[in-house]
């Protein structure tokens, strides 16, 4: 298994003027967002769509990834003539802070003066930093309307985040397949994924750089646990079912014949530690775990909207049980106090949580469809 | 249009029907219609009147289909959801031919006048002197082109008639500040002086309710 981490790569980036005030109170200068758009801003600067990536997702949503060579993750919606039609409006994609493919994050020098990465030491961060260094790029870009905020999973908390933060800077926000808060069941399954990677004898306590090591089988281990999260028990028995898949190399007679869903989670374990940082892994998913949008406002959802005008859709998948749709009914039911502009569908799909990142032509409709009404209501 | 067997609500139909509701609502102000099918209403009255339309449809797959046409509608139950909105959010809160349909009529009307100033409501008129032949000469329950489903599987499980539902306004406080029987095309029945004639000749009853000034419904 080849898991030779994939050479770094200079990022389309733009680095902020202004610091950056953290959740945790520290204040980070110079931070770096790498960012990657699509299609052309229109001369009232009022036709641009932010897309906010997933957890393990970056800024390549539409084009194929330089690093990996694999399409854009969200190329089914997003591109000429798709649902968030680039031919329409400028999409923009910034890879989280936090993140690992060239925004500022824990393999980022600590500072100007010190090439030493931050590492384990990078300080804790919160969606809502996330979605602040976002308003940032988008404040650099001039843009003071965003026509859409869109994004699924963590990219819906993000999305969540901005209409909560800045209200009038959103005029049509897309939380898809998300949560207001992160539950107790999905805090469960990231532990045991950080669990894995601090285990790993080569972690060595964050500082795996050092010795050129990374913590390769941790980090896997991670990978195929959260990947599990992602699909439905139909998917993976449609997929795999009981098939047998060769033999293995290790283990002797017990581990003499491989099930083929062992073999495809190897594959997305290596794969997966070849471009992803084990310290980004633990910095983001503690970002998601403390994610509860209701707890900044008294505990009350409904007050983090209060006197919105943005107009939502939210989507959920009926087969996701990572991001169910009761917890989409929960936001439904926030806005509804607040006498919100909201559309709410959940889509019919057996493929678990990893729906929002295929082809589901009843969600492309929808997306399609709310963008085309918000589109008239903006008048552009 | 909700053709699926099963489904809860009656199926929507006829422009005339919603032209009718439609010509009820003054423009530019904001709109909740409960049990939208579609959303032709809410298009309709957004195109034509400028209003702020939304709404609300128990069908995940016409909902689907609405907000795909982008219309502003969610999936949601009259019976269930209606709580959750703030008071007077609404101008109008709109039910048509979905009342018989809900489980606690009474209840619906109470929270569609809390969180909205007015109330449309219409519904298809069980006194219909058609129904009332049926039942007086073969004894059972009553079929026609509104009522089509046998008693054990209708989901309209609350008819009612004209005149129950002017006993039911009054009762609960509400004024009746428009009424009509219309056929079952929609077409506005002549008997608007005469509720028994209306409740004898009217295939449904169409009715805009306000909350009685000071006091709110009796709880």
């Amino acid at each position: 298994m080849d898991i030779t981490p994939l050479p770094e790569i200079t990022h389309q980036s733009l680095r902020i003027r202004q610091p950056l005030p953290l959740d945790c109170g520290i204040v980070l200068d110079g931070v770096t967002i790498a960012y990657r758009t699509y299609g052309t801003l229109n001369a009232a600067r009022s036709n641009a769509i932010l897309v906010c990536h997933a957890l393990t997702g970056d800024q390549y949503v539409a084009e194929t990834h330089p690093l990996t060579g694999k399409p854009g993750w969200w190329n089914g919606l997003v591109g000429p003539g798709l649902p968030v039609d680039t031919e329409r409006y400028f999409v923009i994609c910034a890879n989280v802070l936090g993140g690992c493919m060239g925004s500022t994050g824990p393999r980022s020098p600590r500072d100007d003066n010190r090439a030493e990465p931050w590492g384990i030491d990078f300080p804790p961060i919160t969606i809502q930093d996330m979605v602040r260094a976002q308003k940032m790029l988008i404040d650099e870009l001039r843009i003071e309307r965003l026509f859409a905020v869109i994004g699924g999973s963590m990219g819906g908390m993000q999305v969540l985040a901005w209409a909560a933060l800045y209200p009038d800077a959103v005029f049509a926000s897309l939380p898809i397949a998300t949560a207001a808060y992160h539950s107790a069941q999905n805090i469960a399954f990231h532990e045991v994924g950080r669990q894995a990677i601090l285990g790993d004898p080569d972690f060595r306590e964050g500082r795996y750089w050092e010795q050129g090591v990374i913590p390769a089988q941790g980090l896997a281990v991670a990978r195929m646990t959260a990947h599990i999260t992602y699909l439905s028990e139909a998917a993976l028995s449609r997929k795999f079912g009981r098939r047998i898949q060769g033999g293995s190399e290790v283990g002797g007679a017990l581990f003499g014949e491989r099930f083929a869903v062992e073999s495809y989670l190897e594959h997305q374990g290596s794969s997966f530690v070849r471009r992803f940082d084990a310290n980004s892994y633990l910095s983001i998913t503690r970002a998601m775990d403390f994610f509860d949008l209701a707890a900044d406002y008294g505990g009350s959802l409904a007050a983090a909207f209060r006197n919105t005008r943005t107009r939502f859709l939210l989507v959920s998948f009926s087969s996701d049980w990572l991001f169910p749709t009761a917890e989409s009914r929960v936001i439904a039911r926030a806005l509804n106090q607040v006498a919100a502009n909201i559309s709410f569908v959940e889509i019919v799909s057996d493929k678990g949580h990893d729906a929002f990142l295929l082809d589901e032509p009843d969600f492309s409709r929808t997306v399609a469809g709310f963008l085309a009404g918000s589109a008239v209501a903006a008048g552009i | 249009m909700a053709k699926v067997p099963g489904v809860r609500y009656v199926a929507k139909n006829m422009r005339v029907d919603l032209e009718l509701i439609a010509s009820m609502v003054a423009p530019g102000t904001r709109v909740l219609d409960i049990g939208c099918g579609d959303g032709a209403l809410i298009e309709h009255l957004f195109r034509t009147k400028g209003c702020d339309a939304r709404g609300i449809e128990i069908d995940m797959a016409v909902v689907t289909r609405a907000v795909a046409h982008g219309l502003p509608v969610m999936q949601g139950d009259a019976d269930t959801d209606l709580s959750h909105y703030p008071d007077h959010a609404f101008d109008y809160v709109i039910l048509s031919r979905t009342l018989q349909a809900v489980e606690q009529p009474r209840e619906v009307l109470r929270q569609m006048l809390r969180i909205g100033t007015r109330a449309i409501v219409s519904f298809p008129n069980f006194g219909h002197w058609s129904l009332r032949w049926q039942l007086l000469v073969t004894g059972r329950m009553p079929m026609t082109k509104t009522w089509a489903r046998m008693w054990y599987e209708t989901p309209n499980i609350h008819p009612c008639t004209i005149r129950d539902f002017f006993v039911l306004c009054q009762a609960e406080g509400y004024s009746v500040e428009q009424w009509l029987a219309a056929d079952e095309a929609g077409r506005r029945a002549p008997w608007r002086r005469w509720p028994m004639l209306a409740n004898l000749f009217g295939e449904q009853g169409l009715f805009l309710l306000r909350r009685s000034s000071g006091e709110g419904p009796p709880h």
